[in-house]
């Protein structure tokens, strides 16, 4: 009986669903952007360059990519807190503050990624890129071009780390109804309810996302690849 | 020009030297890849590097680059010498044919519209396939590729780490053409080949190398009729140097 409720109200484009769809989409897809405009640089830098301390920054940063969801919502909570660094901006329990924690959860995992990406292609390029002089940010730019297509798989893992996530968003956006409630939390909240009806169509709704993004992305991958060789 | 005495610089034109190496030598740990290396390379015909397999050819050219450091010795360069690298395997960026090209001018600072890489492609004979991806090209079409990125440069000196090793004879003529045609237009050009029938048709000068040394050094007509090592003879007739 929940199943068929469920479809219906997939199917029926039951308003509320859709308004947390939409801004999960938005939270998810804003923290997937911010995190690759710092991971993917920064892992390139890593890639690229040689610095003491290192070994040691490549170490947490792999490390960083396992980090507890409930943890860094706790720790962008304290930061954006009325009493904390970044209180006087008033994010707490809004989009915007949901959309730095998954930031935070996600640049970890594309900086690492990307780092041993890019490192491998360095073995591969290095002797054309150094006889040609290719300055050092143009390198980065290179390679980072030369790797789209491993990025964009780097990008969809988290895209899917951060669609999936839930306790990070639960703590900072506090998933209040109509202005911080997405797909993850309110799965949790009607099941908690009983509600399963919900929480079945907006896991359905989740997963064909998911699906979706990376059949699209897979899609364009190779289109690319037969045309940019 | 001498080294360890075996070479002898014979009356090879040093007149207007574009690099020079004085003791060069090089190590991977305890083993030496080359050897005390003095070498003055000057303008004019190509200068060929010949020699068995671990002599340290491609070392030396990569020491002439400065893509290898050397661990003894040193290396000059004519101040205003501008160099490029043609490797034995070139690796294409995954862009097309003309992006490639436009990418060696902007790294070079030249100017990279694409009508500029059409000129290079047209001087290699590619601008059939400027549109196509590098990485869908065959061999000889990708060293050639590689050849016009190198131009991109403007080099007056043009190192050559067996560019047709992998070729047929067609796509070896037809990168020797783009060599030959190089040189007459005054680069110099310092090329690594085991091709015999390579060196007698491009070298002006050959640099023999054995073992990490410089064994002998002469005109290329010299070389090939009056070899004046041991070494060289027995390279020329056939037999296994190591």
């Amino acid at each position: 009986m929940d199943g068929a409720s469920a479809l219906s109200l997939v199917f029926s484009g039951d308003p509320t669903l859709y308004a947390i769809v939409q801004l999960s989409l938005i939270v998810t897809l804003s923290a997937v952007a911010l995190a690759a405009i710092v991971g993917l640089p920064l892992g390139a830098l890593v890639a690229l360059t040689r610095f003491p301390g290192r070994s040691a920054v490549i170490v947490v940063l792999n490390a960083m990519m396992g980090l507890p969801p409930v943890v860094v919502g706790l720790i962008v909570f304290l930061a954006l807190s009325r009493s904390g660094p970044l209180g006087a901006l008033g994010l707490l329990f809004t989009p915007q503050a949901m959309i730095i924690a998954q930031a935070v959860l996600i640049a970890p995992i594309i900086a690492a990624l990307t780092r041993q990406v890019i490192e491998d292609l360095w073995a591969e390029y290095r002797d054309e890129l150094t006889a040609m002089e290719v300055s050092a940010a143009a390198r980065v730019q290179a390679l980072l071009w030369e790797a789209r297509f491993s990025l964009v798989a780097i990008l969809l893992a988290g895209f899917g780390r951060a669609a999936a996530e839930v306790g990070a968003v639960m703590i900072v956006g506090g998933n209040i109804a109509g202005h911080t409630r997405v797909m993850t939390t309110t799965i949790a909240l009607e099941t908690s309810k009983g509600n399963l009806a919900l929480a079945i169509g907006l896991g359905l709704v989740l997963i064909t996302i998911i699906l979706g993004v990376n059949t699209l992305a897979w899609g364009v991958r190779h289109w690319a690849e037969r045309h940019a060789g | 020009m001498r080294g360890d005495g075996l070479l002898d610089s014979g009356d090879i034109a040093t007149d207007r030297p574009v690099l020079a190496l004085e003791r060069v030598g090089v190590r991977a740990g305890d083993t030496a890849i080359l050897s005390n290396i003095d070498l003055v390379i000057g303008a004019g015909r190509p200068t060929v590097l010949m020699g068995p397999n671990g002599s340290g050819k491609t070392t030396l050219l990569r020491v002439m680059m400065g893509l290898t450091a050397a661990n003894e010795g040193r290396v000059d360069a004519a101040n205003t010498a501008r160099r490029a690298f043609v490797f034995q395997k070139p690796v294409m960026l995954k862009r097309t044919a003309r992006d490639n090209v436009v990418f060696a001018l902007q790294a070079a600072g030249r100017i990279s519209t694409p009508a500029h890489a059409m000129a290079l492609l047209g001087r290699v004979g590619l601008s059939a396939l400027a549109d196509r991806p590098a990485r869908r090209l065959s061999g000889g079409e990708q060293q050639r590729l590689a050849l016009a990125r190198a131009l991109a440069r403007k080099p007056d000196i043009l190192f050559l780490d067996e560019p047709t090793a992998s070729l047929d004879p067609a796509q070896t003529k037809a990168v020797e053409d783009i060599v030959a045609d190089v040189a007459a237009s005054g680069v110099k050009v310092v090329m690594a080949t085991h091709d015999l029938g390579q060196a007698r048709r491009l070298a002006g000068d050959v640099v023999f190398l054995v073992r990490g040394r410089l064994v002998e050094r002469s005109p290329a007509e010299t070389f090939f009729s009056q070899p004046r090592t041991v070494e060289a003879r027995r390279f020329l007739a056939g037999d296994l140097v190591i």
